[in-house]
């Protein structure tokens, strides 16, 4: 008579989880930050019209890595949750807290009745008054939540790029700084022979959770605001001083423009006035030509 | 809502394909949707307070809408500075005439329906597609409209399809049975309609610049608050004044208290002198 074939409990699990892991190490990564004026997400995507980042409510932002269809569905999911409780409640008793709860326990679910887990990892991040109660989740494959302190990064290479931010990320940093930092760190891996590498804009998907606007506090952070943000990083500042005095970003009727008059407007006090003159008019030919700025 | 013993999500929430929160919520939660619960037979219209005369223009660069603050019940003044007008999507503006409690609710659906097909699809609905939606949501409430907790919106907004600004500003108006149809130029809904109508249609001019679309609006409903009691004027004492809110390119602004108590004062001022206006 032939045995029935038997694994252990534990080797199941162990099983799931590497199959799981490897999954979402192939991936690449994305980086949820908090700077001085909310939450900043980061991740290098091809794609334009499949987002790995999203808005889940008011003060909520979702970031996932691994497989499309799996976090997409997720991501649904917790657009609906919110909104319904949103609906029956108020806006103000969705919290990040509570989605994170339901996600876990929604993945742990999967992880331990299906045979294939879900191959991916999530951020939910919730933005506060201050930003002392910014809040960032971390949510695993197998339910695992944990709250992070200031700053996630997942998928791919995710301990080196942890690495990088460890050491460097500052909550009260400016916009730009924090941008051009997470940025950094995910170029600090993926290059020829362990090199950094530069990742070009229109590879890179931006959005913030924007602490001085009222209700729906999801951006994204693309074109020319995009540009005229990662000239101001502290790599490429000019070295001559724009001449002229001007306000806050020269006034334009483009909406893009007006994106980048706010972010600036946002982090006046933190940015040396000097690059922050010159780069948005460098950047601004660039709303008009489709290739990506030579970098 | 059965989370069932392991805590994973209802696989309703998980269903792709449902881009529409009513519809979600029809096959989540039907319980949180208005329009479905039994009503007791015979009119309960004397129940409710009612919300009263809403008013729109189209101008050169979009529409304004405006509302008076008034809502009764019967005989009495339920409320003074009740708000009739709103945001519905970041291009549209919706005000409602009839029972306020149905109107509230069926705004307050349209508007998280709004939202979350933007969030789950990425992109914002048509207004053609909104106008619709919102045709469909009156629809449901026709029962409750048989037995006097009628409720009309009037949907108002920039039109981002246009060629041009000056033919982006379009409005809709409803009936209880969820007809939906485009008005040109402006339109009136409520109990003071009639008179609002009338005095819009002698001062509209087509093409008519954004500032004195925003009068037109305001002397409409002094019109109309003078002719129906249900109407409220502008209210100098208690500083109470119509509600007025744009849609322009630049998306929906409502007129700040400052800015709207000006140009009523300037309407009440020149009556002073002409009452007729």
């Amino acid at each position: 008579m032939a045995m029935p074939f038997y694994a252990s409990p534990e080797q199941l699990m162990r099983d799931k989880s590497e199959y799981a892991r490897k999954g979402i190490s192939r991936g690449r990564s994305v980086v949820v930050v908090t700077y001085s004026d909310g939450v900043l997400f980061v991740a290098e995507n091809p794609s334009t019209a499949l987002h790995k980042i999203s808005e889940i409510y008011d003060r909520i932002g979702f970031a996932a890595v691994g497989r499309y269809n799996e976090f997409e569905n997720l991501r649904m999911a917790g657009v609906r949750l919110a909104d319904i409780r949103g609906y029956s409640y108020d806006r103000r008793d969705v919290n990040g807290r509570w989605l994170a709860n339901t996600y876990a326990q929604t993945l742990g679910a999967i992880f331990t009745e299906q045979h294939k887990p879900f191959e991916v990892e999530i951020c939910i991040a919730q933005l506060g008054d201050v930003p002392d109660h910014d809040e960032l989740y971390r949510i695993t494959y197998d339910g695992s939540v944990g709250d992070e302190p200031g700053f996630v990064a997942m998928g791919g290479q995710v301990d080196a790029i942890s690495a990088v931010l460890r050491d460097r990320h500052r909550h009260d940093a400016a916009l730009a700084d924090s941008l051009s930092l997470a940025i950094e760190a995910l170029g600090s891996v993926g290059g020829e022979a362990g090199q950094r590498r530069e990742i070009p804009a229109d590879r890179l998907e931006v959005a913030v959770l924007d602490r001085s606007r009222p209700g729906r506090a999801f951006r994204r952070v693309t074109g020319a605001a995009l540009a005229s943000l990662l000239g101001r990083g502290p790599a490429q500042k000019p070295t001559e001083p724009a001449a002229e005095q001007s306000g806050q970003g020269a006034p334009s009727d483009d909406a893009v423009d007006e994106l980048i008059g706010e972010l600036e407007a946002g982090e006046s006090e933190d940015a040396p006035p000097t690059p922050r003159k010159s780069a948005p008019r460098k950047a601004k030919p660039r709303t008009t030509k489709p290739e990506p700025p030579a970098e | 809502m059965d989370f069932g013993a392991t805590g994973r999500l209802p696989a309703v929430f998980t269903t792709p394909g449902i881009s529409s929160f009513t519809e979600f919520l029809r096959l989540a939660a039907p319980d949180l949707l208005p329009g479905r619960r039994p009503l007791p037979p015979g009119s309960v219209e004397h129940l409710a307070p009612h919300g009263t005369t809403i008013v729109a223009v189209a101008c050169d660069s979009g529409v304004v809408v405006a509302g008076d603050r008034r809502a009764t019940m019967g005989n009495l003044i339920a409320s003074r500075d009740i708000e009739k007008v709103f945001p519905a999507g970041p291009y549209s503006v919706v005000g409602y005439a009839g029972a306020a409690g149905v109107g509230l609710e069926l705004i307050r659906l349209f508007q998280v329906e709004l939202e979350h097909y933007e969030k789950i699809e990425g992109i914002t609905l048509s207004l053609h597609g909104t106008a619709n939606r919102l045709a469909s949501m009156i629809r449901g409430n026709l029962a409750a409209a048989m037995q006097g907790l009628a409720v009309l919106p009037l949907l108002a907004g920039f039109d981002t399809a246009a060629d041009v600004p000056a033919k982006a500003g379009r409005i809709f108006s409803f009936d209880v049975t969820g007809g939906c149809f485009e008005e040109s130029d402006f339109h009136a809904i409520g109990s003071g309609s009639l008179f609002a109508k009338s005095a819009m249609k002698k001062r509209y001019r087509p093409g008519m610049a954004l500032d004195d679309a925003v009068r037109l609006v305001v002397e409409a409903l002094y019109d109309a608050a003078e002719d129906d009691t249900a109407t409220g004027g502008p209210d100098m004492t208690r500083k109470i004044y119509p509600v007025v809110m744009t849609a322009t390119a630049d998306g929906v602004v409502k007129l700040g208290e400052e800015q709207s108590a000006q140009v009523a004062r300037v309407v009440v001022n020149d009556r002073m002198e002409n009452p007729g206006g």
